[in-house]
């Protein structure tokens, strides 16, 4: 009773309410319409024959005994499909030099991966596409490999696009400040080579497309598994020649994407082309191994870097080599050379330092791409930033939250420029490094990790700040010639029984897009939750825009339906101004009723307006328009990220014998600005955190010496389960960017962004009293016993 | 050369009728050998929800109840569930019997793509059906053969638990 009363305590007041998601029932129910449930009339199925080769010419292809086999209705090679489907080449304009060869959705003449589609079956089901392929008979010759890194650089060596000089794709350099001077100067210098495994998305269920062409309509429609289905359509239209307007893209429920399900695959528009040859619905699904072998996998950098400071633990200078290998192409339309790019630009970013130095360099070689996936290039940066920074506390004899508190940007500072040219807004370190103490008891931990450490027992306790990077405006992708929409738009209408229903560009992944928009425009209309309905993910009927990506949905997609609300809102209360005979600032709107502003006395229920607009304009005065349809659209200005900071903690145990890692607690403390829906946030972040934690201590996409995937299967390839994982305590600052309306952030990728960073110092701390140190991600017991020198 | 390949035909040809009683209701259905339960409920039946994450059994998005025993649809043929009496998804749902469940899942969103949320609740239903008062780490134990790639477990621990406790507390299992 004696709580004061808050924003929250007005009625329909959702903004800040933890309330569920109206579509998480269907999803419970098993009523989800995933694509890959999707089955239409006369519909068709594709499979693919891969190369067992990483790199190996094309000498022929012998299709006949596949094409002959009953209920197999198209086999399909790469110069089929290139007859009707225009190359692609993943470069931005903006990344100066950059090369990618170009790319057609299945090879000419040449395989570069081993697991590259090659040949595409069409059957009337998947298991007869699947006997066809076994009866294709193709005769490679193999070409040299280049499997890493340093094969990628040596000169001289194989190369992967023929015609180029050497195996590199992008170089790219930042220096600002006097690095060299400040290293002859410093105090103290630290330097550490960390290298990160390659990983992959696993989502829980696989790519799947279904394309639909008509030909009698001249019309395709795609219901594809993708987070970006105007990008799709505007790639369907420009590859296949189909006029934009005529190409609808349809992204239903979706199992799973965190960035994977964006980029172009091979295989999707090779059943684009499947589906356009043959005039029928042809259905794609892969399966795991597929997955496995031709979803984009991520990071697989090897970062040089070494911090200066002073006597007294100032940070000074930062300089740094990033070496990245990204497969055999870049990645298209978004490239493979983002996630290096902001590996090099957001190192050091929680720091109050001038002097920096980037090196990038990213290399072709025969694996499948390397492209975004959630959090693109955070873990790296923030691994990279904060070893350094526990092995600077180390080497001054200071506590690792001492040497933060000292070096961390001060919260009354902003705005900020960072060396690497990224311009802060408002972030929240100090703030969020205090908090974190106390809700670690940091102090009771340590404690406890000298108690136990007496009887052979290894806990660590690692801290890691993080800067995310959210709201990408068109400086992102646009600026280099991208057709990736960084604005977004919503289509309401009030309806005739004085309903809402909302039609938005973000999309809905599961992390709860439609939750937080129905929230946004109930709240600002004056509804009850239940009464608006939202749609997403249709081309047809959507608006344009940018959907959702790099932690957009909410400060992006949230801001364009505040502005569309607020404008039905307007438009709402000025019939009910005609029809009541007041000005329009004199009313409100409060549970569906329009009301008096002062007095909260009920006039009429927006029901009621509706009525009289559809129904009974005649009764309206002459000239009266209603427009109770309000189509509206909203592009970031102002800064061109909204970044948000945080940090986690975790304590964690290292068996010494198995080399073992148990996680036994993690902490977060977010500031994503205005919270929407904390239960929503809160279990982006837990989902987050757990990706990252799978990335510290599991995954890995391991090659042999002759570029094959040796662990590509559910079995082989280990990802975080519940046992492992450790309760996640959390907590929230707050600091609203003043940009928008809303004030809203992202929060998606805060969690992946600093949870390896985090368990990588915290191992490190653990392994401190034997003088060994961990500097590859994943921590593999083999890994913590090899440092141990036990294995 | 016609390249017909007779013996590929006859194996993708032959089928043999299996009947089942499906979340409550008898059906017959024509199965290729090699088709396996997942494909059978999926295509024939058009039973949705019960969803192909691996194909062998790591995941768990498949979980169907055999003869009131959770398995992995995925790991079985459509004929050796020959007799069977499967509830999927759907038919729990359509009891009620884990109704309850699928209230705090939703309550808590101890889900979110919910892909492997189908494989969840029966691994669930499961558990609860044989441990009353299961702690949280047995919680965790008895999920770790259903990977979910969104949440961080902790709210689906949390829902499991409080539905545990919340059963127990009526007398036990319903």
């Amino acid at each position: 009773m004696s709580a004061p009363l808050t924003s929250l305590d007005r009625p329909n007041s959702y903004i800040g309410r933890s309330v569920p998601r109206p579509n998480a029932k269907r999803l419970l129910a098993g009523r989800g319409r995933y694509v890959s449930d999707l089955r239409l009339p006369r519909m068709l199925y594709a499979a693919f024959l891969r190369s067992p080769h990483a790199h190996a010419n094309i000498i022929s292809i012998d299709a006949g005994r596949a094409s002959a086999l009953e209920g197999v209705h198209l086999v399909a090679t790469g110069v089929d499909l290139a007859k009707i489907c225009s190359p692609w080449t993943g470069t931005l304009d903006h990344f100066k030099g950059m090369i990618s060869a170009p790319q057609l959705p299945l090879p000419l003449d040449r395989v570069v991966w081993a697991g590259q589609a090659v040949v595409a079956v069409v059957a009337e089901s998947r298991a007869i596409a699947e006997d066809a392929l076994e009866l294709i008979e193709i005769d490679y010759e193999d070409l040299p490999i280049v499997a890493d890194i340093d094969s990628a650089r040596e000169g001289g060596g194989p190369l992967i696009n023929p015609g180029s000089a050497n195996n590199v794709c992008f170089r790219s350099q930042l220096d600002n400040g006097s690095v060299d001077d400040a290293f002859a100067h410093a105090a103290h210098v630290v330097e550490e080579e960390l290298s990160f495994g390659r990983h992959t998305a696993v989502t829980l269920e696989p790519r799947a497309i279904v394309s639909d062409y008509d030909p009698s309509a001249e019309m395709l429609t795609v219901h594809h598994a993708t987070q970006t289905p105007y990008q799709f359509q505007d790639l369907y239209s420009r590859h296949f020649g189909i006029p934009e307007a005529r190409v609808r893209v349809i992204a239903t429920d979706i199992g799973g994407s965190f960035g994977m399900k964006l980029h172009v695959y091979h295989e999707d528009m090779a059943v684009v082309g499947l589906s356009i040859l043959l005039g029928r619905p042809v259905k794609y699904v892969t399966d795991r191994i597929e997955s496995f072998v031709s979803d984009i996998h991520a990071r697989d950098h090897r970062v040089r870097a070494r911090m200066a400071l002073d006597a007294k633990g100032e940070i000074l200078a930062m300089d740094v080599l990033d070496l990245t290998a990204i497969g055999a192409f870049s990645t298209y339309p978004r490239t493979s050379v983002v996630e290096g790019n902001q590996v090099i630009r957001l190192i050091g970013a929680p720091y109050r330092f001038k002097n920096y130095r980037a090196r990038l360099e990213v290399l072709f070689q025969n694996k499948v791409q390397t492209s975004q996936y959630r959090a693109v290039g955070h873990p790296i940066a923030c691994a990279v930033t904060e070893r350094l920074v526990d092995m600077a506390a180390a080497k001054l004899g200071l506590d690792p939250f001492a040497i933060r508190a000292q070096n961390l940007i001060a919260d009354d500072a902003y705005p900020q420029t960072s060396p690497t040219g990224y311009r802060f807004e408002a972030l929240s370190h100090q703030a969020c490094l205090k908090r974190l103490h106390e809700m670690m008891d940091y102090d009771g931990l340590r404690a406890e990790q000298a108690e136990l450490r007496k009887g052979g027992i290894y806990r660590g306790i690692g801290i890691a700040a993080f800067v995310e990077i959210t709201n990408p405006s068109p400086a992102f992708y646009g600026v280099g010639g991208a057709r990736i929409s960084s604005q977004d738009g919503a289509i309401i209408s009030l309806t005739p029984s004085g309903e809402v229903r909302c039609l938005i560009s973000v999309t809905e992944q599961g992390q709860g897009t439609e939750a937080i928009i129905s929230q946004i425009v109930a709240d600002q209309l004056g509804l009850a939750q239940e009464h608006v309905k939202v749609i997403t993910g249709d081309t047809e009927v959507t608006p344009h825009g940018g959907a959702t990506w790099a932690c957009r949905g909410a400060g992006i997609g949230g801001e364009t339906a505040l502005q569309a609300t607020r404008a039905l809102r307007r438009n709402i209360l000025e019939i009910a101004a005609l029809i009541l005979q007041e000005q329009p600032s004199a009313l409100d709107i409060i549970d569906g009723e329009v009301v008096d502003a002062g007095t909260r006395n009920q006039r009429m229920p927006i029901s009621e307006i509706a009525r009289i607009a559809y129904f009974r304009s005649d009764t309206l005065p002459p000239g009266t328009q209603a427009q109770l349809t309000v189509s509206h659209h909203f592009a970031p200005q102002g800064y061109p990220f909204a970044f948000t900071n945080g940090i986690q903690g975790c304590s964690l145990e290292v068996d010494v014998e198995t080399g073992l890692i148990k996680m036994l607690k993690h902490f977060i403390v977010e500031d994503c600005g205005r919270v929407i829906n904390p239960m929503l946030v809160d279990e982006q972040l837990r989902g987050g955190i757990v990706q990252g934690l799978g990335a510290a201590l599991f995954e890995e996409c391991r090659y042999s010496e002759t570029g094959q995937l040796v662990n590509g299967s559910l079995a082989d390839y280990l990802v975080p389960m519940p046992m492992e994982m450790p309760d996640i305590v959390i907590a929230h600052i707050e600091t609203p960017t003043a940009d928008t309306d809303l004030g809203a952030k992202g929060c998606g990728e805060a969690g992946t962004a600093a949870a390896s960073a985090c368990v990588l110092n915290a191992v490190n701390d653990a392994l401190a009293p034997f003088d060994a140190t961990i500097n590859s991600i994943p921590i593999t017991p083999a890994r913590v016993l090899k440092a141990l020198k036990r294995f | 050369m016609s390249g017909f390949d007779e013996s590929l035909l006859d194996d993708a040809d032959e089928t043999e009728r299996v009947r089942f009683v499906v979340n409550g209701r008898k059906v017959a259905c024509e199965v290729a050998p090699r088709e396996t339960l997942l494909d059978c409920l999926r295509n024939a039946l058009e039973l949705t929800g019960t969803h192909a994450g691996c194909e062998m059994g790591a995941c768990g998005a498949c979980l169907v109840q055999l003869d009131g025993q959770a398995v992995h649809a995925c790991l079985m043929f459509a004929v050796q569930a020959d007799g069977a009496t499967i509830d999927t998804i759907e038919g729990l749902t359509e009891s009620g019997v884990i109704a309850d469940l699928q209230a705090e899942f939703h309550r808590r969103n101890a889900l979110q793509c919910g892909f492997c949320t189908p494989g969840m609740l029966v691994n669930a239903h499961e558990l609860l059906s044989q441990v009353t008062r299961p702690s949280r780490r047995d919680i965790r134990d008895a999920l770790s053969g259903n990977y979910c790639r969104c949440t961080g477990y902790e709210a689906i621990v949390d829902a499991i638990d409080a539905v545990a406790k919340a059963r127990s507390e009526r007398g036990g299992v319903t």
